[in-house]
């Protein structure tokens, strides 16, 4: 639809932004659908999936190595020693107030230490040529990788959480990781040996062809013109004819490229759709539904729940942190400063709600309409402000107001969708169907 | 003299800042911690919802100043306050209509009402974008400090200057009286002490004939008071942007679980010990220790424990140490 009405650049972007949405809105839907563990921490695992693409696809930048790099594989080996040391303790000795206050003095002796040893090497790093680079690199491995890697990162990440905060009551829970997910930012944002900070990673590298490539290829130029027969062959005049086809060459290439990312992302999405469906319907699927819907009976039933909530903890994360890999390989830029608690934690968890938690369907569905929703509600609104004060001018202060801050009136059709779905529907457009065989 | 500065110095830039921030968290945590022991729920819009709360009084003090009202050397602010609560009060009436009052009827799940309570966030975050717009506004107007660096400085020969801004004095004084306010109506009214019975067993309160719509209403309109005068004092204090007030729920909330959920007095400290360990634990001591130790024994560095980017590290460290070891807040939570 927005294909015809805008452009088929347009809608391709938005399709694979709603293919990005919908593995996310799985890894939410996961953990709160299937367990009933609410996660508001979905930007701190996007973010450490972006992380990832960094690290995975750009080169690795030897003078920063050569600069830094020895002190800051010792604060590495430091920070694997204090983790070593506080497990001994912690098997070793007998839970007593000595033990408490000794880790307590390990963590902080330890914390110093490392800035001691890791402050001069981090501005070593910073130094060398800081408009340009200031950080370590790499691996310079092809960014599809990072999939993975995003994924191993934000279940380890979910791993620390789920031990420290899994305990918790929901609505407790749900503070925590809104917190946690703050402080990852933060971290990202100002380590600037790591991850350049604000200053941002642009040109990353892409699992697809560029567009200035393929407009010089004969291939694909044959493809476009093949395409196109119908519409050249109405040009009688060569020049004319060719210039039209520079053209659809210039277009196509950019729809081309859109469309290589659709391709890898659907794969990911169908390999999930599949599996979490599996799951769902497997013995362990109704081992979590056990457990969400009757904590204690399921814990009497012999199920370990503090290890289920774990498990499934770090696999809804694992998911996210590879939404955010793929969302910063689509992109080919990593900016810290663009992760917003908004639109990276309370949207997907709108999706999640309106999709219908508990089903996959569901889920992709909510990614789907709410981001295309998102997207498109400020040409809407647009269009219903003038539509409805169409007889006021346009020097009105009252329209031009509203005409200025149509941008937030997504956040209105959000809320106000949330709330009608909430109270309508509260399982969701599509909701949970559990098949009892 | 020179330990006379360092207590100066620590004044200046510890003790005041971080007492006027906590007093403007303390009374954010007590909204949270009203609305958690007797609605039961986490409200998430509780930034958003004293941001409302300061635009409505932004709006007023606009309107006051085109009128040409001032209060002099107080800001037109002040003035503005009382109609800007009135605006609050009924906005949260509105949306408790439309919104809350159904789940509570059903007598939904936490987790339920929190999710709710992010639809209001996001349509209260999109009404005071539309009204305002996203943008940084000062609204302060009126005497800015009452003892300038200088004239301290000149005052007393003391090479470390303290000043002190109307608004942190304005801050610190207001919420002694509303928080003295609210406890005496808490703990001597015959309303306050009904509220407390509902939050500690509904039914029982029920049962002995205490009017739960009463009860509700009272609590949305302190509520209400205290989420604008709260979000003005901020606002007035640094400035009002909307996004910088979504972020302050995080710190609010932290303050509240810190004091127990559910014991406003609980929060009222909680946001003082929130708002002390993130400013000790962030600021650079360097010049501290320049006047308190030998010249041969003056650090190099700025000694800072943290960089003020972990700000929220901070509270959350403090948060997770108090959940691991008295899970329910310093003070017992839930007896409000």
């Amino acid at each position: 639809m927005v294909g015809i009405f805008q452009s088929w650049n347009i809608a391709l972007s938005i399709f694979n932004l709603c293919l990005i949405s919908a593995v996310m809105t799985m890894g939410a839907n996961i953990q709160w659908g299937y367990a009933g563990l609410i996660n508001f921490g979905i930007m701190g695992y996007t973010a450490l999936g972006g992380l990832a693409a960094v690290l995975i696809s750009v080169d690795p930048v030897q003078e920063a190595w050569r600069a830094g790099g020895f002190d800051i594989i010792m604060s590495l080996w430091l920070i694997v020693v204090m983790v070593l040391v506080i497990r001994f303790v912690l098997k070793r000795f007998e839970k007593s107030k000595i033990r408490t206050y000794s880790i307590a003095a390990i963590i902080i002796s330890g914390i110093l230490l490392i800035r001691f040893s890791a402050e001069p090497g981090i501005e070593a790093i910073e130094a060398v040529d800081p408009a340009k680079t200031g950080f370590l690199g790499g691996f310079g491995l092809p960014i599809i990788f990072s999939w993975i890697v995003g994924a191993l990162f934000a279940g380890g990440l979910a791993f620390i959480v789920g031990k420290v905060a899994l305990g918790l009551r929901a609505d407790y829970l749900a503070i925590a990781t809104l917190l946690i997910s703050e402080i990852v930012i933060a971290i990202i944002k100002h380590e600037d040996w790591l991850t350049r900070g604000v200053k941002n990673v642009i040109g990353l590298k892409r699992p697809a062809p560029y567009e200035v490539d393929l407009q010089t290829t004969d291939w694909f130029i044959s493809l476009v013109e093949k395409f196109n027969s119908g519409k050249l062959s109405v040009i009688e005049n060569l020049a004319d004819r060719q210039a039209a086809l520079n053209q659809l060459v210039i277009e196509g290439s950019s729809v081309f490229v859109k469309l290589c990312y659709s391709g890898l992302f659907l794969v990911v999405v169908i390999i999930l759709l599949i599996l979490t469906q599996k799951a769902l319907y497997s013995p362990w699927g109704r081992m979590m539904r056990a457990i969400r819907d009757n904590e204690e009976a399921a814990n009497a039933m012999g199920k370990n729940v503090v290890k289920q909530h774990l498990l499934i903890f770090i696999l809804g994360s694992a998911i996210v942190g590879i939404a955010g890999a793929m969302l910063v390989t689509q992109d080919g830029l990593f900016t810290p400063g663009s992760y917003r608690p908004m639109r990276y934690t309370f949207l997907i968890w709108v999706m999640v709600i309106v999709g219908g938690s508990g089903n996959n369907f569901g889920a992709i569905l909510g990614g789907f309409v709410v981001w295309f929703l998102w997207i498109e509600a400020a040409p809407i609104s647009l269009f219903l402000i003038n539509f409805f004060t169409t007889g006021i001018p346009e020097t009105n202060s009252l329209k031009a107001h509203l005409i200025e801050s149509v941008p937030y009136f997504r956040f209105l059709l959000m809320g106000l969708g949330l709330l009608f779905i909430m109270r309508y529907r509260p399982k969701g457009i599509l909701p949970e169907k559990i098949e009892i065989k | 003299m020179d330990f006379v500065n360092a207590i100066i110095l620590l004044l200046n830039y510890i003790f005041i800042p971080a007492l006027t921030y906590g007093s403007q968290l303390a009374l954010g945590a007590i909204f949270v911690t009203l609305i958690y022991g007797i609605l039961r729920f986490a409200n998430f819009a509780t930034g958003d919802m004293m941001s409302f709360g300061t635009m409505a009084t932004i709006l007023f003090t606009w309107y006051f100043q085109s009128l040409g009202v001032s209060l002099g050397v107080l800001p037109t602010a002040l003035l503005a306050i009382p109609f800007g609560i009135i605006f609050m009060i009924l906005y949260m009436l509105l949306i408790d209509k439309f919104v809350f009052k159904y789940y509570r009827h059903q007598k939904s799940p936490p987790v339920q009402f929190a999710m709710v309570s992010i639809g209001v966030m996001f349509v209260t975050q999109a009404v005071v974008r539309i009204i305002i717009g996203p943008a940084d506004r000062r609204f302060f107007d009126g005497e800015k400090f009452i003892i300038k660096a200088r004239e301290f400085k000149e005052m007393t020969g003391l090479n470390e200057g303290l000043a002190l801004k109307s608004t942190q004095v304005i801050t610190i004084f207001v919420t002694i009286v509303l928080v003295s306010l609210l406890f005496w109506f808490l703990n001597r009214t015959k309303t306050g002490k009904s509220m407390k019975a509902y939050s500690d067993n509904e039914d029982l309160a029920l049962l002995s004939g205490i009017d739960p719509k009463k009860i509700v209403l009272v609590t949305w309109v302190i509520a209400g008071i205290l989420a604008t005068i709260g979000g003005a004092l901020y606002g007035l204090d640094k400035s009002f942007k909307p996004f910088t007030y979504f972020n302050n729920m995080l710190p609010i909330f932290a303050a509240a679980i810190v004091g127990g959920i559910g014991n406003p007095f609980g929060a009222f400290l909680g946001g003082y010990v929130i708002a002390f360990s993130e400013i000790l634990l962030t600021y650079a001591y360097k010049k501290f220790f320049m006047y308190i130790l030998p010249e041969s024994m003056e650090p190099n560095s700025l000694v800072q424990l943290l960089s003020t980017d972990y700000k929220f590290a901070v509270s959350f460290s403090i948060l997770v140490i108090v959940l691991i070891y008295r899970p329910s807040g310093i003070f017992k939570g839930k007896v409000l």
